[in-house]
């Protein structure tokens, strides 16, 4: 791989450790994959943050980077709670000061504790064509496949390495021939509703690659369809002809085919009764919130059940008059978390919701082996006013 | 054997090997030094590759955050999430090994990109 004198210059150490140990990371992943270079990075999205995972190790090691700055903007994923809901997520003391510690490492380097899966609707967004370096798989195949930005699935270390040097290893998604589709992906049916974050998780059991579909649908339901083939699979990027930027000129000759029947879509989809509602995996967009409180406006909570709404900070101040609706209704509309990483798994037994990405995990042992049924989401809301 | 080095140094040790992919965030316990049920803290640790969340490499970090550390790590291949992992926490690693010519039990001197088997495992 060709380094420019300045980066060889930080991986000799001149710069100092912390900046050699990232340097080396940059150099040894490009090393892996083959990449020819570094190349400059526009934003950075970062992992890695929930002391449930990372521990007092992860701490220990963030805060070893003392003085250290990232180069690019960067925010931050989802953590453990929302603090004003701290008593209702039992959220520990130890978990409250330790998380409290992991954010403020974070904000030392530099970075914004935006919280959110989300960055790319008002936070961090990126552009068309511009290499980034992001960590979480959701957003990850959102900047990807609907922006056209370019990232490969970045680590919690090697999307924080990228930060701080400002630059990625030159492979993969960077580079054009890289994002043609590797599948079309042939259905028997038109997806609607749920069957979105359904023929995602189909899709990510079945390949690894990039999928090219010939389907319609909106944003958010193409949204939560690349979140669970993100999470079933290792998918990086979709294509959905005559929606996302780069279908064009994402066929060649030797793509497979795969065909998805409506009857294999039956994950998820056993009738419970859900004692909770969660929407907002990845985390809702200005137009689901809009929904809701149009939605439940003027109507009646079940009491037996109950709705959270789970979005970035900066979607819930800028359109805090349909949180005040929502919230009147008496759900609640939370910031900095989510229905995976907060304890909710373990709070309730059987939950609904409109993500196939929350379904795979809650279903999971580590997250709590909930009774999960995916539907769309006006069925979820019927379901819970009186 | 000649493999790629991913960290550099120089280690011995006794060889535990896991068969299959470590899932890292969950195969591996950092404070007990253990992987897939065995000890690896002090030993040279082989398995193909990584596998799983990627906020695992801050799993292997935490072996040598607490003590538990391998003295060397040798791999089929590395990829991004034990490579960081390796790289920050300091264990000498190679990858680009033949693992299926390393038993369980054999003793075996890591320095740089060579492996050396010093003597294999008498049970063999």
């Amino acid at each position: 791989m060709h380094l420019t004198k300045d980066e060889e210059r930080i991986l000799e150490g001149e710069y100092g450790e912390s900046l050699r140990m990232m340097m080396s990371i940059l150099v040894k992943i490009g090393e892996i994959y083959n990449a020819d270079r570094l190349i400059p990075i526009a934003s950075a999205q970062i992992s890695g943050v929930s002391y449930n995972t990372i521990g007092d190790h992860g701490l220990h090691f963030l805060r070893s980077l003392r003085g250290v700055k990232v180069k690019v903007p960067t925010t931050l994923n989802p953590l453990a709670f929302d603090k004003r809901y701290v008593d209702l997520l039992k959220v520990s003391e130890e978990m409250l000061e330790k998380q409290g510690k992991i954010i403020k490492a974070y904000v030392n380097m530099g970075i914004r504790p935006t919280a959110t899966c989300t960055p790319y609707y008002f936070d961090n967004i990126p552009k068309f064509g511009q290499h980034i370096a992001w960590a979480e798989s959701s957003a990850v195949i959102y900047a990807n496949s609907i922006i056209g930005a370019r990232t490969n699935r970045e680590g919690a270390v090697t999307a924080l390495a990228a930060a701080i040097i400002g630059k990625a290893p030159n492979y993969g998604l960077h580079l054009e021939e890289e994002r043609k589709a590797t599948h079309i992906v042939a259905l028997d049916f038109e997806p609607k509703g749920e069957e979105y974050p359904l023929v995602g998780l189909a899709i990510g059991e079945r390949i690894s690659g990039i999928p090219y579909l010939r389907i319609t649908g909106d944003e958010d339901d193409f949204k939560l369809m690349g979140a669970a083939m993100a999470a079933s699979g290792s998918i990086p990027m979709y294509h959905v002809e005559g929606y996302t930027p780069e279908y064009r000129n994402a066929l060649n000759d030797d793509v497979e085919r795969i065909f998805i029947e409506r009857d294999e879509l039956d994950y998820f989809r056993e009738e419970i009764d859900v004692e909770l509602i969660a929407i907002g995996c990845p985390h809702v967009s200005a137009v689901e919130l809009r929904r809701i409180a149009e939605f439940v406006k003027n109507k009646k909570k079940k009491k037996d059940i109950e709705l959270w709404v789970f979005a970035a900070k900066s979607v819930r101040q800028r359109f805090s008059e349909w949180v005040r609706i929502i919230e009147d209704f008496g759900a609640k509309v939370m910031e900095d978390t989510c229905v995976v990483v907060s304890n909710a798994g373990r709070l309730y037994r059987r939950i609904g919701t409109t993500s196939g990405k929350a379904a795979f995990y809650l279903s999971k042992e580590k997250f709590g082996g909930c009774e999960v049924v995916v539907k769309d989401l006006y069925t979820l809301l019927r379901s819970v006013v009186e | 054997m000649r493999g790629r080095i991913i960290v550099e140094g120089e280690a011995e040790g006794y060889v535990v090997k896991c068969a299959k992919p470590v899932v890292v965030l969950g195969d591996i316990n950092e404070k007990e030094g253990t992987a897939c049920g065995k000890k690896i803290a002090g030993k040279v640790f082989v398995f193909p590759r990584g596998a799983g969340s990627t906020v695992g490499s801050y799993t292997i970090y935490g072996l040598r955050y607490y003590g538990k550390a391998p003295v060397a790590m040798i791999l089929q291949e590395a990829e991004p999430i034990v490579a960081a992992g390796a790289i920050i926490a300091e264990i000498p690693t190679v990858d680009k090994i033949d693992i299926s010519l390393l038993q369980e039990g054999d003793l075996v001197k890591i320095k740089g990109n060579v492996v050396e088997v010093i003597s294999s495992h008498p049970q063999k």
